[in-house]
């Protein structure tokens, strides 16, 4: 007990301090001046900063088409990018978790995309997109490879969902195989005895049960496709034309390019607001839907 | 007769599952195929295996995306960012679950909370303080903005972790005379090792690949780490493809390797942070 010199405030300072001192500085700190910011005109460079009040909220709801733009851009992103990760993700889990001799080889090969970074992982695929598919359209015919890839809106916007998919689905595999392990070996087979088809044993006792897992996969497609960046600058840089330009780059561009750090930063908490809304209720139906064995 | 039916099925499912995972590995196929080709050859068809390996081009991206530099920068700011990623976090974790006061219940709320705040939202204002503090192109700053926006996640799961381990063997050693520091660092933190195999992991990866904050931060040519030379150098390179593919599978290379070798702590680790969120 003597030896015992520490009191309790100083071990909460000591165990608690360091994080919360980083965290004070690069989270706290930066939230409440990006409020601030957001409501000045601020360029990011001169000493000159003056309160314009919601001129800026008023600009972004008015008088910005790109900003729209870009945001119905990453709502259809996340709309698509959502649910093939999830239907990707979940068949291949389900295919996985079953007695085949290759499993581990295969599950380690479809998440290996994900280790990679989205940046290089972009560069790689703008070689696949420019290169590849050009010679893979001379050696098999097909229109598909011959299309203008990363050329204009369409194949571009689909461009990104492809290599969305192939990088982000690996990652909802592993949950979901984590969630099939543990449906009970007991309940599949008393719904063989019963006579369930093997798509009424997926709809009606697979899926019920491993709700948790879909509620998790939902809600990490959902964030990654909602800040998606690295692909985007990689793959397209927004272009042509701003057309596949993802609300995480308009910001970007606003603050970086266009030095309007004001507008930047009103832009970016609309967006911590949207993002932070569209998770509450997405986890909030989902977890409505879970059910226990 | 049912046993035959179901072996034979799972064959055919098995000859598709590998075909997709041939598919899935296609991109990585292109890659490694057309680095070693000459410009030439890369044009004329780019899905043939090399006619003739041209090696040159790697020692030719090495030098001219000035690698060594990247590798080393890139090296020392995960190994750096990770060690104290990991201790800071289970240090403030094993304080919150044990001592359960309202200051603490609240901060685990603030930590929670931070998790769904996207970068972009506080970028700006994180540039802002980084140059306050003097530390804007060097490597401690973004050390420290890497600590602050990582520690979050990393106590949530280590919070949750260190609820399940008992406090009797903690109640032990301090009769036994241990202090508080001795009971952290030479008890719990060792039994703290699979969520802190995970944690490292898991921080390794994002680190090494993040390339936004650290193109913010470092602005010298010679702070660069891996992706942001690789921009870089994808820009001044672009449609070069004999110096750009080689660059790419440098870049690549080490973390491919480091998946292998780590794979199990990933996989665990993914499991087991999605089963609490």
């Amino acid at each position: 007990m003597r030896g015992n010199k520490l009191s309790g405030l100083g071990q909460q300072l000591f165990f608690v301090g360091p994080a919360l001192l980083f965290f004070t500085i690069v989270m706290i700190i930066p939230f409440v001046m990006g409020m601030y910011y957001s409501f000045t005109d601020w360029n990011g460079v001169s000493g000159n900063v003056a309160w314009v009040g919601f001129d800026n909220f008023k600009t972004i709801f008015t008088n910005d088409s790109d900003f729209w733009s870009s945001f119905w851009f990453t709502v259809r992103f996340t709309l698509l990018g959502v649910v093939l990760t999830n239907v990707v993700g979940f068949f291949l889990a389900y295919f996985l978790t079953k007695a085949l001799k290759t499993r581990n080889m295969l599950r380690t090969i479809f998440f290996m995309p994900n280790v990679i970074g989205g940046l290089l992982l972009g560069f790689i695929w703008q070689f696949i997109f420019i290169k590849g598919f050009a010679t893979m359209g001379d050696l098999t015919g097909w229109s598909f490879f011959n299309l203008p890839w990363l050329g204009d809106a369409t194949t571009g916007f689909w461009a990104i969902v492809i290599v969305f998919v192939w990088q982000s689905s690996g990652y909802l595999m592993v949950i979901y195989i984590a969630s099939l392990n543990n449906v009970s070996k007991e309940v599949l087979e008393a719904a063989q005895i019963d006579g369930a088809s093997r798509s009424q044993t997926l709809r009606s006792i697979i899926v019920p049960l491993i709700m948790p897992a879909v509620t998790v996969g939902l809600f990490l497609a959902i964030s990654w496709s909602f800040k998606m960046f690295d692909l985007n600058l990689s793959l397209t840089k927004g272009g042509p034309f701003k057309s596949t330009e993802s609300v995480a780059m308009n910001i970007y561009n606003e603050a970086f390019l266009n030095n309007r750090y004001g507008l930047g930063t009103a832009k970016a908490l609309l967006f911590f607001l949207i993002v932070a809304i569209i998770t509450v209720i997405q986890v909030r139906i989902t977890k409505s839907k879970e059910v226990e064995a | 007769m049912k046993t035959e039916g179901k072996g034979k099925w799972n064959y055919g499912l098995e000859i598709i599952m590998i075909l997709l995972g041939l598919l899935f590995l296609s991109p990585f196929y292109f890659l490694l195929a057309n680095s070693v080709k000459s410009f030439g050859e890369i044009l004329s068809n780019a899905a043939a295996w090399p006619s003739e390996f041209v090696w040159s081009n790697y020692s030719q991206a090495w030098k001219l995306a000035r690698f060594s530099e990247a590798f080393r920068n890139s090296i020392i700011i995960t190994v750096i960012c990770v060690i104290l990623i990991a201790l800071f976090s289970a240090m403030a974790a094993y304080r919150m679950v044990r001592a359960d006061s309202k200051f603490n219940r609240i901060l685990l709320l603030l930590f929670v909370a931070a998790m769904v705040v996207p970068f972009q939202t506080i970028m700006i204002p994180i540039l802002q303080v980084v140059n306050f503090l003097g530390v804007n192109n060097s490597i401690p700053g973004l050390v420290m903005a890497q600590l602050g926006l990582s520690i979050p996640m990393a106590i949530f799961l280590f919070h949750g972790f260190i609820k399940s381990v008992p406090l009797e063997i903690e109640e032990a050693a301090t009769v036994d005379g241990c202090n508080p520091l001795t009971v952290f660092f030479r008890i719990v933190l060792p039994l703290l090792k699979p969520m802190l195999m995970t944690i490292i992991v898991l921080n390794a990866l994002g680190i090494w690949n993040d390339y936004l904050l650290p193109s913010l931060i470092l602005q010298a040519p010679e702070l660069r780490t891996i992706p942001l030379a690789t921009f870089s150098f994808f820009g001044q390179y672009t449609k070069q493809w004999d110096m750009a593919l080689p660059a790419l599978t440098l870049g690549v290379a080490p973390i491919v390797v480091f998946y292998l070798f780590m794979q199990r702590y990933i996989v665990e680790g993914i499991a087991a942070g999605s089963v609490k969120g």
